[in-house]
């Protein structure tokens, strides 16, 4: 074993990226998706209604306490079972890998992600909405005008941990035959017998995507928390 | 409802008895992991608070790496190095061929060595936690390096510790179902098994989902019980 075999390594790193566009695609299609459902179980948490906040408690306690793993199962290979299903209009997409990966990664981040946006809701002070309230503003002016700035600048740092968890997530979708970073690296090192090489390539890679991530949303909390800075004051002298 | 507890059941043809077993194998990898990850976060944590830059810098590229590459990548790593290095040691001895790692052993491995990753941060954080003048203190008193860690700082920061080690427990737990995929019959690999052979992968799966969360649920409910044992010298504002 050669670390430094820099063709080697090249080759594998440039097999490697073919498989970028699949992981990206994963993952921005199960966060987006389950963002929406986030927000829509974060509401349900919030209700300030027992039934229904018992409901989304229940679907986050039950996605948060199992596997991916076995929720991509149940998905992929588990609802087969039921014949009613497969004659049904949703087969053609529930047959596919892609999909079934798409959907239990969203369900998987949507049960992490609605406890961050609630984390986020109720750290916004109390003053400030019942200021608004006082101001005579409607339920959706003081959520747009409010709520949803504030929190979204103050759940921004635990949400970019859960995009990284995606990222990571997206490599079980190689369990179920999807070729993304994890599942080339799986087939190039049963194919040569060199891990530690390909491992440090796709390792590259998962980290670089990771990094970009990062930076792109300490931008975006960076732009959003203007008004948190102290001012500059121009004060006309040159420095 | 019938059929599913002849299917599960531990009657003769029911898959009752290889489902717990196989939990067993889970519980069994997943504390092997943790254990050996809790080495690795000690020594990593010890490694991040030391005077010396190269042992930090080294401690830093280590929880960097290892919490931003999927597990599953990990644990192909061990098998697939594991087995080389086997298999060249086999060559040496006249064996023939492909000689697949121990899997328990990769697996444990792999686990220990990603969940050191994220233990070593709770550690620091609890060691962090600790207020200055004790251990200012105990370098008063006269205490070496060694007896300050077992006497002042080790008690109180395993204290600190439970909560974030708690998070890591879960965490493993649900790690240990990726050990599936390089064949050790634990959970997972097990309700794979008997989707296969009973052609209701449903069944299997969700059964093994509900014992994932049963021990989840039990396992939550000690760490909690540790916590507010350790915490109960603790006065705190709420």
């Amino acid at each position: 074993m050669n670390l430094f075999d820099i063709p080697f390594l090249v080759d594998n790193f440039l097999a490697l990226c073919r498989g970028i566009p699949l992981t990206l695609q994963l993952t921005v299609l199960s966060v987006s998706s389950g963002a929406v459902l986030a927000m829509l179980l974060a509401g349900l948490r919030l209700s300030g209604n027992r039934v229904l906040d018992g409901l989304a408690r229940g679907y986050i306690f039950v996605f948060r306490g199992t596997p991916l793993l076995v929720q991509l199962y149940i998905i992929y290979y588990g609802l087969s079972q039921f014949p009613e299903l497969r004659r049904s209009f949703a087969w053609p997409f529930l047959r596919e890998p892609y999909w079934c990966a798409s959907l239990a990664l969203c369900l998987n981040t949507a049960a992490y992600s609605a406890e961050i946006i609630r984390g986020g809701v109720i750290a916004v002070p109390l003053g400030q909405i019942e200021a608004a309230k006082a101001y005579g503003m409607g339920r959706l002016t003081l959520l747009r005008r409010i709520i949803a700035p504030q929190a979204l600048r103050l759940m921004l740092p635990a949400y970019s941990n859960e995009l990284i968890l995606v990222v990571k997530s997206t490599a079980l979708a190689s369990t179920i035959t999807m070729m993304e970073v994890t599942g080339i690296a799986a087939k190039l090192i049963s194919a040569s017998y060199r891990p530690v090489e390909i491992f440090i390539c796709a390792g590259a890679i998962y980290l670089l995507l990771n990094f970009s991530i990062t930076r792109l949303l300490r931008f975006f909390e960076h732009r959003l928390s203007r008004d948190q800075r102290p001012h500059v004051v121009a004060t006309g002298e040159q420095a | 409802m019938g059929a599913y507890f002849d299917l599960m059941g531990f009657a003769d043809g029911g898959w009752g008895v290889d489902m717990l077993r196989a939990t067993a194998v889970t519980l069994a990898v997943a504390l092997a992991g943790f254990g050996l990850g809790s080495l690795f976060g000690m020594l990593s944590a010890a490694a991040s608070l030391s005077q010396i830059p190269s042992l930090r810098h080294l401690a830093d590229g280590y929880t960097t790496v290892l919490r931003g590459v999927p597990d599953l990548l990990v644990i192909y790593l061990f098998y697939f190095g594991g087995s080389a290095v086997i298999t060249q040691l086999g060559h040496l001895f006249g064996a023939q061929g492909f000689v697949s790692a121990p899997v328990f052993l990769t697996g444990a491995m792999a686990i220990g060595v990603v969940s050191g990753a994220y233990q070593a941060e709770v550690f620091r954080g609890a060691v962090l936690a600790l207020s200055r003048g004790e251990i200012e203190a105990a370098k008063a008193y006269g205490m070496g390096a060694f007896l300050r860690f077992r006497r002042i700082i080790l008690p109180q920061a395993a204290r600190f510790a439970i909560p974030g080690l708690g998070n890591v427990w879960q965490l493993v737990l649900k790690e240990s179902a990726l050990i599936s995929v390089v064949g050790l019959v634990e959970l997972m690999r097990q309700a794979q098994i008997g989707a296969g052979s009973t052609r209701k992968p449903f069944t299997f799966f969700l059964t093994a989902g509900v014992l994932y969360l049963v021990i989840s649920l039990v396992s939550g409910a000690a760490f909690r019980a540790a916590e507010a044992r350790a915490m109960r010298g603790i006065r705190r504002a709420s």
